[in-house]
């Protein structure tokens, strides 16, 4: 209830009257850039986007002159552990009934310092060391006190999230059930999607008839909206057997699977290319940390690219910092990926991962107006976010102290978000803190 | 420096370097043959480097500069208008030239690429104080970390025992050249690390230490001991001195100043103990991490130690929470000697760039030069090695670094490394 109150009380502070962003460069993902652009927003959607000079503003409209700036979508990172979720315990593999959403500690400071990177709508996921790990979370980064200010709500009245799998060494622990070898991960995949084929054909069958219905059973009943499209598998991949075994697996089970990390992608990009999988990857400083990731390289954006793949791009905070979000996109171009490639693959191509791209992803009149304003070049290393707005609110602002504070760090940033803790002062902030890497 | 005085070093290095390039003109000929049947990459071969802008870090940048080296050493440095050099060179152009990079803190060749028991060597956990483990003995060159972190033009890194114990073992100075530690090192016993904080203690039931009290306790009672057997060697009776003791003898060395302490400390109160146990013992060290360093600005450049700064791209949590993107401009400001580091990850990347931490900072308030000088010439001075490298001066070590544009900028590339006159390929992305 707290939550729907505080949404409603968020509507009302969106623009009634609308809001032109004048002058600056816009990049729009989804055509060209436009000197002297003008960003219109209303009622947290973009209404029109265009030259500056063309479009007559009425007299109701208030401007904010942004001139020398650059507008581009708020950033979509389709991989991030930020808030300290969990799915699955050790208990066995295969958990998805696990949800990351009973999980979430809003209050992570990592919130706010990913809205200091850019980034506007996240996927939060657990782990990668379960086959199947957990229901992820698809949330928009507006300004939150509970996790349910944070969720994107379908027109079916779902909330938007997808399933995690993983295979490779993470998972090949050989106890409490869990695999010891590859081909056991893929087996006991295969067996878990069988039965839930089976058990999505019993409903089927039932029809009407409660009686004839199959009890409820949570892993189940998630493997069936992965079945049947509605959930996508976001798939940590590391080698390129790997990840040929997923694209058999996604082929076998009819699954709509995004492949993450694809640190050997590169040396499979025309099989990928062929299975029209979209993939996630992520730019570490250096390969290696496992054995999977030892031929890890930043040109893997530039092959997968060339090869005719959807490339996203994902912090995977805390294994990258979310403040450095456009650097990755740019470590990709400096091994010979586009520009415009690397940009889309911030934007646009995560919102196609995620299933978003109707919503966010662009600056298109009727999608949400979620888009950053930066200082300069995205790709350069002398660029900052200087505003970041979600759904037509300014959720971050550089020349703020408080958020200067969470964009660069320094003694204060580590700690949790009192928003309403505020009568305790800061008794509680160590104690929340979240750390460690995911 | 005074610049009247640097004014006059630099004009008469090129005019002694004019000289000499006379007289090498004159014996180029007779070289030419032989030079011709060398791999590319031959040491021996002459280079001449052209660089649109030559950033020297040993006076104003060179616009159209030009660098000679021969026989692994630089021989001339200045303006390529008007000079000549012999046809024998090797010649190689690049947007920006820099000397090699330094890292000053790293773990590579310790911390192997695979992250597997194997190939891990920077943490021996079988007892809280190992001063006597040294890094030529664990030092791998060709793990293939050494040869990427070259490819980015870091020539020279501090490698060795990382922060996690309290004192976890030692520290070496060596060149990127990735052949064996005994031809590549330049220092072998550089630092002793230890670490306070919760990279100094443990959690672990039952083992010591347990808190930041018993570290220091620990830490201290142990320097004792090696100042007793200090005093106990200068007894003029062999018989009366003690056997040899590695680990005494070699913190006997962080005493006298050989071998200093780097003392790895993240919170405040940390980096303060580490300044108390230095006083109390007169000691040299070196503050390694210093997350919480705005907070002490004032007591750190009051101990006059030297700062090497936690990667400025560090994860913030843990004792790390505080850290931020700015202190680097904040040590400049203050006057406090800093170099940047690579520093330690047990999990990715298994290495950090030296240089890609420079660019954070010098995008968040470190003036460009001053971003640059910590990857070269202060860090040089700070390892005790600028004698050898860290500025493009005659006669110095011939390391460089090749650039296409702004070292610092996220897509520029290096184009090559050169480490005492050997060309190695730059960033490779084929």
């Amino acid at each position: 209830m707290c939550g729907l109150t505080l949404l409603t009380a968020a509507a009302l502070h969106a623009q009634e009257n609308p809001v032109a962003f004048t002058g600056a460069t816009i990049i729009p993902i989804s055509g060209a850039p436009v000197e002297n652009g003008l960003l219109l927003v209303q009622h947290g959607k973009i209404t029109a986007v265009g030259d500056a000079a063309t479009v007559r503003l009425s007299s109701e409209v208030q401007i904010i002159d942004v001139t020398g700036k650059i507008i581009m979508p708020g950033l979509v990172d389709s991989h991030s552990h930020i808030g300290g979720g969990s799915g699955g315990d050790s208990s066995s593999p295969i958990q998805p009934e696990t949800r990351v959403l009973d999980s979430i500690n809003v209050r992570d400071p990592r919130f706010q310092k990913t809205r200091s990177g850019g980034i506007t709508t996240v996927n939060v996921m657990p782990g990668s060391g379960h086959l199947i790990s957990g229901q992820t979370l698809y949330l928009k980064l507006r300004e939150a006190r509970v996790i349910d200010d944070l969720l994107i709500t379908l027109p079916d009245g779902t909330i938007a999230g997808g399933l995690k799998m993983a295979n490779g060494t993470n998972s090949l622990t050989g106890k409490n059930g869990f695999p010891g070898t590859r081909a056991k991960s893929a087996a006991l995949v295969r067996e878990q999607f069988i039965k839930a084929r089976e058990y999505r054909d019993k409903l089927a069958r039932a029809g009407d008839d409660e009686s004839k219905r199959p009890d409820r059973n949570l892993a189940l009943e998630e493997l069936v909206e992965v079945l049947a499209g509605k959930r996508i598998v976001q798939h940590h991949t590391h080698r390129h057997d790997d990840i040929i075994t997923v694209l058999r697996l996604a082929r076998e089970f009819d699954f709509k699977v995004a492949l993450h990390h694809v640190s050997d992608g590169w040396k499979v990009a025309p099989e990928i290319a062929a299975a029209g999988v979209p993939c996630s990857i992520i730019a570490i400083d250096s390969p290696g940390g496992k054995l999977e990731a030892r031929d890890l390289s930043f040109k893997t954006g530039r092959v997968l690219e060339e090869a005719g793949v959807v490339v996203g791009m994902h912090t995977d905070d805390g294994v990258t910092d979310s403040r450095f979000f456009l650097r990755s996109a740019a470590l990709m171009v400096r091994a010979g990926m586009s520009r415009d490639g690397a940009l889309r693959s911030l934007t646009l191509a995560n919102a196609q991962i995620l299933g978003l791209e109707d919503r966010v992803g662009s600056l298109e009149t009727g999608k949400d107006a979620d888009f950053i304003i930066l200082s300069g070049d995205p790709l350069s290393v002398y660029t900052h976010v200087e505003q970041t707005w979600v759904e037509g609110r300014k959720v971050f602002d550089r020349s703020n102290e408080k958020d200067h504070l969470y964009a660069v760090g320094g003694p204060g940033a580590g700690d949790p978000q009192n928003t309403y803790l505020c009568c305790f002062g800061d008794a509680f902030a160590h104690h929340e803190n979240q750390g460690g890497i995911q | 420096m005074t610049l009247p005085h640097s004014l006059y070093r630099n004009l008469s290095l090129y005019l002694f370097s004019l000289l000499a390039l006379a007289f090498l003109a004159a014996i180029a000929t007779a070289r030419s043959q032989e030079q011709t049947d060398s791999a590319p990459d031959h040491p021996a071969m002459p280079v001449a480097i052209h660089g649109d802008t030559v950033y020297t870090m040993d006076g104003a940048p060179i616009a159209d500069g030009l660098v000679l080296i021969r026989d692994g050493k630089i021989t001339f440095v200045g303006s390529a208008q008007d000079t000549v050099y012999t046809a024998d060179h090797r010649v190689l152009r690049a947007k920006v030239v820099t000397p090699g990079l330094i890292d000053a803190r790293a773990t590579v060749g310790l911390s192997g690429i695979l992250n597997q028991d194997q190939d891990q060597d920077m943490l021996e956990k079988s007892a809280a104080m190992q001063p006597e483990l040294r890094a030529i003995d664990a030092y791998n060159p060709r793990d293939p970390l050494v040869a990427y972190v070259r490819s980015f033009g870091i020539t020279t890194v501090n490698t060795g025992h990382a922060p996690g114990m309290l004192i976890s073992g030692q520290t070496m100075v060596v060149k990127t050249h990735g052949r064996t530690s005994d031809e590549d090192v330049i220092q072998p016993a550089a630092m002793i690390a230890a670490s306070l904080g919760s990279n100094g203690t443990t959690s672990e039931a039952g083992k010591t230490p347990g808190t930041r009290s018993k570290a220091v306790a620990l830490l201290r009672a142990e320097l004792i001991k090696a100042q007793a057997y200090v005093e106990k060697l200068q007894a003029e009776d062999e018989s009366k001195r003690p056997a040899r003791d590695l680990r005494l003898e070699t913190l006997a060395r962080a005493l006298d100043g050989t071998q200093p302490l780097l003392i790895t400390a993240h919170r405040q109160q940390d980096i303060l103990s580490a300044i108390r146990i230095a006083r109390e013992f007169n000691l040299a060290i070196i503050l390694d991490g210093v997350s919480d360093a705005p907070l002490v600005l004032a007591e750190i450049k009051a101990s006059g130690f030297p700062v090497i700064l936690h990667p400025t791209m560090a994860r913030s949590f843990g004792d790390q929470e505080n850290l931020s993107m700015e202190t680097a401009a904040k040590l400049k400001a203050a006057g406090i000697p800093f170099a940047l580091q690579s520093g330690y990850e047990n999990y990715v990347p298994k290495t950090r760039i030296v240089l890609f931490e420079a660019a954070i900072a010098a995008a968040h308030g470190l003036a460009f030069e001053d971003a640059l000088a910590c990857l070269t010439r202060d860090a040089a001075k700070l390892l005790g090695i600028a004698d050898r490298t860290g500025s493009l001066t005659v006669g110095k070590d011939a390391d460089l670094a090749l650039y296409d544009g702004d070292p610092f900028e996220y897509t520029t590339h290096c184009t090559a490394t050169v480490v005492d006159g050997t060309v190695y390929p730059g960033e490779n992305y084929d």
